[in-house]
């Protein structure tokens, strides 16, 4: 069976290690924050000058002052900092940042990533995106394997727009994890009862398939 | 105005001097930490062929959003602009122009402009739409691109203090892109929420020092949450 998008979320979240510092994307990756194994802490960054960022406020907590990347009201955690836009892009620029998760309309074999724009449809904005991508260590795309009409978002090349080229390693979908080098996606995990079959049948983009492919854990 | 006194008493003397064809840039995250009454004074002043340098364009009927009803922007530089209908529908009719560019990109511009950088390299948009046309280089084996700064005629920034003489201090994230914007406009206007006496705020905790400030305006503000969200 294909993830839903909670289920996405918690194979996200086994990759963060204690002492990350975090950048999730609107979204899905939102949804990671749920999952965090209770023995580690990760500390999560919003990119309009958060570091620590926390749940939801109250009612009683609700501060207009106080806003996440989406623009939602949110708290900070204990032990949290709060800066400016340009200091906040140097953390993520600089390299700072441990883990970004992000999700995407498209991704290739080159590593390229396409998710902020559809030509005469979509033009609203790249938001922090082409920095996060261009800065983390280490970048998680969460998408869904295939669009709602079959086609697959993992490709040979991408056709829209790019966000960042070279970037992405790593890919949590629906149906599989998969890793990005030597111009191929290299299948290492199956979601429980999906097919290698299956998978090969949605990427479109050269895939590697090992002989053992492990299912999924949680 | 009396030495470093930078205290004006009305929004038509905080905004005197604004012209047509003029760029500001503006403070603000979506519509959190923004200049209302500013914006609301240049809605006043029906002043037109702005180019805006903000992250975003407000939303429909408020921030930045209400300088759109009487078409004042020619030209709006954000890195999201997807919240506001006559935004798009402007857009479309080719009334308005966009260029889109990335949020740590919009930062740094203005951080540079503010500081007489004149252009930096970035990896940021490279091999992307926004790489075209600019020049690129490689440093250690990885390629940027050069992209130039910004300043502008006017910033307009919002502040939760300020003393007399300009030194600012934010609140929470309604800091964001202000900080950046005050260093980079020629004439830079602050509204607060609570003016006060120099020596009252903490010298190693301002945000910003009075020196990028010109003017500080007392404002009263609606501080509209975008989308609220509590916890369940």
């Amino acid at each position: 069976m294909a993830l839903s998008r909670e289920q996405i979320a918690m194979r996200v979240a086994q990759e963060f290690q204690d002492g990350d510092y975090v950048n999730l994307g609107i979204g899905i990756p939102t949804l990671a924050a749920n999952y965090v194994p209770a023995d580690i802490q990760v500390m999560l960054q919003s990119e309009n000058g958060l570091l620590g960022m926390g749940p939801n406020p109250t009612e009683e907590q609700l501060d207009a002052d106080m806003i996440n990347a989406g623009k939602e009201t949110v708290t900070a955690v204990t032990g949290a900092s709060i800066f400016n836009s340009a200091e906040s892009f140097a953390m993520i620029r600089g390299g700072h940042v441990d883990f970004t998760v992000l999700g995407a309309f498209e991704v290739d074999v080159s590593g390229n990533i396409a998710s902020w724009m559809i030509p005469n449809k979509l033009i609203k904005g790249m938001g922090g995106a082409m920095d996060l991508v261009a800065g983390a260590k280490n970048i998680i795309v969460t998408m869904t394997h295939a669009d709602k009409h079959g086609n697959s978002k993992l490709l040979q090349q991408c056709t829209l727009p790019l966000t960042g080229v070279n970037c992405i390693t790593r890919i949590i979908t629906d149906l599989a994890v998969l890793e990005v080098k030597n111009q191929a996606f290299y299948l290492s995990e199956r979601a429980p009862g999906v097919s290698v079959e299956e998978i090969q049948a949605k990427t479109a983009g050269e895939l590697v398939v090992p002989e053992h492919v492990p299912e999924m854990q949680f | 105005m009396a030495g470093f006194d930078k205290v004006v008493n009305s929004y038509a003397e905080a905004m005197a001097g604004l012209e047509d064809n003029m760029t500001v840039l503006a403070g603000g995250f979506g519509l959190c930490g923004i200049p209302e009454g500013l914006i609301a004074q240049m809605k006043l002043m029906q002043t037109k062929g702005l180019t805006i340098v903000s992250n975003n364009c407000g939303v429909d009927g408020f921030g930045l959003g209400i300088l759109l009803e009487d078409k004042q922007i020619k030209k709006m530089i954000s890195s999201y602009v997807g919240e506001n209908a006559l935004f798009e529908q402007q857009l479309l009719n080719g009334e308005l122009e966009v260029e889109l560019t990335p949020q740590g990109t919009l930062a740094e511009k203005m951080r540079a402009g503010g500081a007489g950088i004149p252009a930096f390299y970035t990896a940021t948009g490279y091999g992307t739409p926004v790489g075209e046309g600019k020049e690129s280089r490689e440093f250690n084996g990885r390629p940027y691109i050069l992209e130039e700064s910004i300043t502008g005629d006017f910033a307009i920034i919002k502040a939760y203090k300020a003393d007399r003489y300009g030194n600012c201090i934010y609140r929470h994230t309604a800091q964001n892109f202000n900080p950046m914007a005050a260093t980079a406009g020629k004439i830079t206007v602050v509204e607060v929420e609570h003016i006060v006496e120099p020596g009252e705020l903490e010298p190693s905790q301002i945000h910003t020092p009075g020196i990028y400030v010109d003017r500080v305006i007392q404002g009263s503000f609606e501080k509209r949450i975008e989308r609220k969200v509590v916890a369940k």
